[in-house]
């Protein structure tokens, strides 16, 4: 517990210092007032919504009302679309969630198993076959398997919808596009080019750490102890390779969250990827601020969640030794 | 003298290898009856693990057994199935693996392995499995056994776990156990109850045991009969106590005369190395000591390191690994440092040369002045110069992408000893002066055995031409008869060159080949310290004594083992 409450304070300072470069590049780079007003404004009017807007107070107190601002969900006015940016935020994440969670369930499912099999099977065909497909799945470029699954499967054989999120259902209180056969069939392409990397990477690593695993002297003591294979395999084994593995899906859960940029401008997914681009394009300072501590928010969230789950997975971590 | 419980005849193992097939083992004939402790005995490479592991039908790959038999109870197990063979393992054949720190899952309770093990292997409920795995603890004494169920592998002290070890091997039943090198990892204390344990339950239960092992001391304080072991082949078998006091081999003889003796200070062992003049009047360039003061005196030296945290505001302990009021060295003196793990021998050797910090007092050094006070770039590379250090793992200690010599000339450059067009003579000659052939500087350290490693970590330390060596553990990793030729390097280039050394070992018999004066260490503390002969002769403190007593000797106790095989 001790280990987890000194995570929690940890990541509550992580998340200070990225609101704080959120804040910063919010009041400094451009002046807010100068994007608010137009030409025609005096000086003194300047000067007096300066004033309003508590740009002249002390830097700490304008950083501590950016704080208490973004944790009531208050991230200012985009520019370009001059609306809330939480709003603007809110509308864009759930498309992004279920577009990750689809592909990280794939590839955990896919992922697992296939590492495994490949750690006890090195020589097999089958795992030859699975290690080489994966190294495909690492090296080819992710907007250049988007156009071939779309020119497959849209173009050539018209099964799938090539662009865009279908339709929307609500189910036990949760909208998703993922209840409807349109939805899915919307997402299945972004989806499966998104899982492809995860899924080599997941695998080549769960297949090394059994191979890593499978050469300690507690499991040849497991054998020697007269141990059936999948016990061996499954109970001693999978659960000594967990530690790296939780720790290189978190991260790469969390990079899918905010970087699945490219994917999304292929299939013109309307996520946050494509709400980043325009940001950039527009020099939209208040969306790039919160689209920042957002990122900040999921790697920070995930790496927490992955400290609970090393907790639940080594008794030495609990215990404080090593 | 009948009851045969197992016995390989003619047992030939092989490892195909793309360039040839390398024969493990070529035709070894053993047998083991009821109630018997075998010992296996031989170096590093002889074959001994390997016909265990070929027992327990877990040859590592590409390993195979390609001729011969291996029956137990008159059953061939080599014609056994994958299947048929797993069905024996740990319901007739058990296994101990030598480090009990790795042979533990460390994700499962203890009781959970040891449940899981009786349910399986005896076909019990969860529920009565758990109730026998307590009763089992408690058999191979472990206190509170209840309680240590619900804890983890490292919760457990080493020789603990290898008590949980030997209960799990133990958990269905099996008639023959196969124990290799059991005790290596231990401290010597620890390892003696253990092997008490193994021989009890030997008897108790008319277990077969086939003990590993490459410690003649083990074997001559355990075994029944004893196979000496030497390149897949049989050295030599019979009675323990007639082949250590009698071997017909000059192999086993050899073997035998390499174990440094715990009893006596010899002055016998071997100096292969070729001298060479130039070599030694160059590493004796300027550096030689001058008079008999301390060369280097520590007062009042403590260390501490932090301990977790209790609760979250709480502040850290503390644990104080070292601490003594005073330890010096004087020159040429070689000053033995013993103790078990954890007495903080090694971290006290190491805040001897500064390589880790005091957390009080100070090392002063009479050519330097306090460790403390050496700051400066100038000072720190002269005191560098003077103070050398050869480390354990001879494997670790070099880098593996730098050739040798590169190695070797490294130093020498960078303190500038030598004109550069010399270094390479230099580090030919200086591999010559540890017993390497002087060509040999082209390899990497991956081509070398760790013996010959050992030589060139020794090499590489005498080539800033130091006047001070600090040896933690130098021969620990290495073979006994390997081990006496590395002492026998270091004795010789002490004698000729006047080296002062800080010789850190937990091997009571090593440090009395080498050391003028020892000092032995328990927690942290200074318990003894004094010259060589009379410490081990007459130790005056009670836990010097209990080391030496618990020492495993290959001479010692034999009247008890030539009782015991009279039986």
């Amino acid at each position: 517990m001790y280990f987890l409450l000194a995570r929690v304070l940890q990541a509550t300072i992580v998340m200070l210092c990225v609101a704080l470069v959120g804040f910063l590049v919010f009041q400094f780079v451009g002046d807010p007032v100068l994007a608010l007003v137009g030409q025609e404004t005096t000086v003194e009017d300047r000067e007096a919504l300066r004033e309003s807007l508590g740009l002249n107070d002390p830097i700490l107190l304008q950083y501590a009302r950016y704080v208490m601002n973004a944790l009531r969900g208050d991230f200012g006015i985009s520019y370009s679309f001059n609306r809330d940016v939480s709003e603007m935020i809110a509308e864009r994440l759930p498309a992004t969630i279920e577009l990750v969670m689809l592909s990280g369930v794939l590839s955990l499912i896919l992922a697992i198993p296939a590492g495994i099999y490949t750690g006890i099977r090195r020589k097999g065909g089958l795992a030859q076959t699975i290690m080489a497909l994966s190294v495909i799945g690492v090296s080819i470029p992710s907007f250049l398997l988007g156009i071939l699954l779309i020119l497959v499967f849209s173009v050539w054989l018209n099964w799938l919808p090539s662009f865009g999120r279908g339709d929307v259902a609500a189910e036990l209180g949760l909208r998703s596009s993922l209840f409807t056969w349109d939805g899915l069939s919307h997402a299945l392409m972004p989806a499966a080019v998104l899982c492809l990397f995860q899924l080599g990477v997941i695998l080549r690593l769960i297949r090394a750490e059994m191979l890593e695993v499978l050469r300690t002297d507690y499991i040849r003591f497991a054998w020697a102890r007269g141990l059936p294979g999948q016990r061996v395999y499954f109970r001693h084994a999978l659960k000594n390779t967990l530690v790296p593995v939780v720790t290189a899906i978190g991260l790469q859960l969390s990079s899918l969250f905010a970087f699945s940029i490219i994917t999304e401008r292929v299939f013109q997914w309307p996520g946050m990827g494509s709400l980043l681009l325009h940001a950039i394009g527009q020099s939209d300072i208040p969306l790039l601020a919160a689209y920042l501590i957002f990122v900040g928010l999921v790697f920070t969230i995930s790496n927490l969640v992955v400290d609970a789950i090393y907790v639940l997975i080594d008794p030495r971590i609990r215990h404080g030794a090593h | 003298m009948t009851d045969i419980l197992c016995k390989t005849k003619d047992l030939k193992i092989t490892f195909p290898h793309r360039l040839g097939d390398f024969t493990a083992v070529h035709g070894f004939d053993m047998e083991v009856r009821r109630g018997e402790i075998v010992g296996l005995i031989g170096e590093s490479g002889a074959g001994k693990s390997t016909i265990g592991n070929a027992i327990m039908g877990l040859l590592s790959h590409p390993g195979k057994v390609s001729g011969g038999r291996i029956d137990l109870e008159g059953q061939n197990l080599i014609d056994l199935t994958g299947a048929a063979m797993a069905r024996l393992r740990g319901r007739r054949i058990g296994m101990i693996f030598q480090d009990p720190m790795t042979s533990l899952n460390p994700l499962m309770t203890v009781g959970d392995q040891l449940a899981e093990s009786i349910a399986l292997l005896q076909d019990l409920p969860m529920a009565q499995a758990r109730q026998m795995a307590a009763d089992r603890l408690d058999a191979v004494g472990i206190p509170d056994a209840v309680e240590r169920m619900g804890q983890y592998p490292h919760e457990f002290s080493g020789g603990m776990r290898q008590r949980v070890v030997i209960a799990l091997a133990m958990a269905g039943n099996p008639d023959l156990l196969i124990a290799d090198e059991p005790t290596t990892a231990l401290d010597v204390s620890v390892q003696k109850q253990v092997l008490d344990l193994i021989r009890s339950i030997c008897v108790e239960r008319s277990l077969g045991v086939i003990l590993v092992t490459h410690d003649m001391g083990v074997i001559a304080e355990t075994a029944d009969r004893v196979y000496v072991m030497r390149h897949g082949r049989l050295v030599e078998t019979g009675p323990t106590g007639q082949v250590i006091h009698a071997p017909s081999q000059q192999y086993t003889r050899d073997l035998i005369a390499s174990i440094p003796s715990i009893e006596s200070r010899e002055e016998r062992f071997r100096n292969p190395v070729k001298r060479t003049g130039e070599i030694d009047q160059w590493l004796l360039e300027g550096h030689r000591h001058e008079g008999t003061d301390d060369y280097v005196t520590a007062s009042a030296l403590t260390k501490d390191f932090a301990t977790r945290k209790k609760t979250f505001w709480g502040t850290s302990g503390s644990f104080r690994a070292v601490d003594i009021p005073g330890l010096s060295i004087a020159r040429g003196e070689v000053l033995g440092l013993v103790g078990e793990s954890g007495s903080g021998k090694s971290t006290l050797g190491r805040m001897m040369i500064g390589l880790v910090q005091p957390s009080s007092g100070n090392v002063h050094y009479s050519d330097h002045g306090p460790l403390a006070e050496v700051r400066s770039r100038a000072a720190r590379k002269a005191l560098r110069r003077d103070v050398q250090v050869v480390f354990q793992d001879p494997y670790s200690s070099l880098n593996s992408r730098m050739r040798v010599d590169h190695i070797l000339a490294e130093p020498i450059r960078f303190h500038g000893l030598a004109e550069r067009a010399d270094i390479p003579r230099l580090v030919g000659a200086l591999l010559e002066r540890v017993g390497l052939p002087p060509d040999t500087g082209r390899k990497f350290p991956h081509q070398f055995s760790g013996g010959q490693r050992q030589r060139i970590c020794i090499a590489r330390a005498l080539s800033v031409r130091p006047r001070f060596l600090l040896c933690d553990e130098p021969t620990s990793a290495l073979d006994v008869s390997i081990q006496a030729e590395m002492l026998a390097l270091l004795m010789e280039l002490r004698r000729s060159l006047g080296l002062t050394m800080l010789f850190v070992s937990h091997d009571l018999a090593v440090v009395r080949q080498v050391s003028d004066r020892v000092a032995v260490m328990k927690q942290g503390k200074i318990v003894e310290c004094q010259d060589a002969e009379p410490l081990f002769d007459a130790p005056r403190n009670d836990y010097t004594r209990m080391l030496l007593d618990t020492a495993p000797r290959a001479s010692g106790h034999k009247e008890a083992n030539n009782l015991r095989s009279g039986i």
